[in-house]
């Protein structure tokens, strides 16, 4: 049977994503949630189960967070939780009805990100001031 | 809306709840309340838990989860974090693996380890705060 090219429904591809930020917020959210729960819950069983485990186990692992990459991990896992949080909070705002219409979309991701910026950076200072 | 095209009644439209016979809401509300607890218990674990205890010896945090309100604190963060995470992850799988079978090893295995390392990390705190 002769079959004819028939339209096809667009692709990802065809969308600039680029240039559409809320759907960047969107996706970005998503995959953050996924990795909190199997990277970041990883990290954070690794501190708390070494722990209880006894002193040189617990010693161990602080010295591995002590290490660049321990730091890589951290000041990553500051970013991700503190982005899934504050646009988790654009999400509970949603579930009440509010902020639908794209300019306020637009605003909402935008203080989503300056205060997951602002979060990671507090977090920083503090943290290296706590060293 | 008011303009009504349909002869269901809206009552019996929202009975209907979809081909999936049964009700979204609870795994949607289920998802939604521990994200509400982890807004302040997010915060706490970053500024108070962990920030605090970077580079801490095996005795300084022992001190630290031998007081019973931030072994509390630790323990609402890993329930509502786990249980969280284990009905957004499962949301993640149901959209993207198309499947039937790899799909339902997939849900299976996230809320295997979900019971795991919350189980894990709850007999852990309590060890420490309790076990001395």
């Amino acid at each position: 049977m002769k079959t004819h090219p028939r339209p096809l429904s667009p692709h990802l591809q065809v969308y600039k994503l680029h240039t559409k930020v809320t759907s960047m917020l969107s996706i970005t959210f998503r995959v953050f949630g996924a990795v909190l729960m199997t990277a970041g819950t990883f990290f954070f069983l690794l501190w708390i189960v070494s722990a209880a485990s006894g002193a040189s186990a617990f010693e161990a692992v602080q010295g591995f967070y002590g290490t660049w990459f321990g730091y890589l991990v951290l000041f990553g896992f500051t970013v991700v939780l503190f982005y899934h949080l504050c646009n988790g909070i654009r999400h509970l705002l949603w579930d009440t009805g509010f902020g639908f219409d794209m300019p306020t979309l637009r605003k909402t991701g935008a203080i989503a990100i300056g205060a997951a910026a602002t979060l990671s950076v507090l977090a920083w200072i503090a943290g290296l001031a706590a060293l | 809306m008011s303009l009504e095209t349909s002869l269901r009644s809206a009552l019996g439209r929202a009975r209907g709840l979809g081909s999936a016979k049964e009700g979204a809401a609870s795994h949607w509300m289920a998802e939604r309340l521990p994200a509400i607890a982890l807004v302040p218990l997010a915060l706490w674990f970053v500024f108070v838990a962990v920030i605090p205890n970077l580079g801490a010896s095996h005795a300084e945090i022992v001190a630290f989860m031998g007081s019973p309100f931030n072994a509390t604190l630790m323990l609402l963060t890993v329930l509502c974090g786990f249980y969280h995470g284990m009905l957004g992850l499962i949301v993640i799988l149901e959209d993207y693996i198309q499947a039937h079978t790899a799909r339902n090893i997939a849900v299976f295995a996230t809320k295997l380890y979900a019971a795991l390392g919350a189980a894990l990390a709850a007999v852990s705190i309590l060890k420490l705060s309790v076990g001395g």
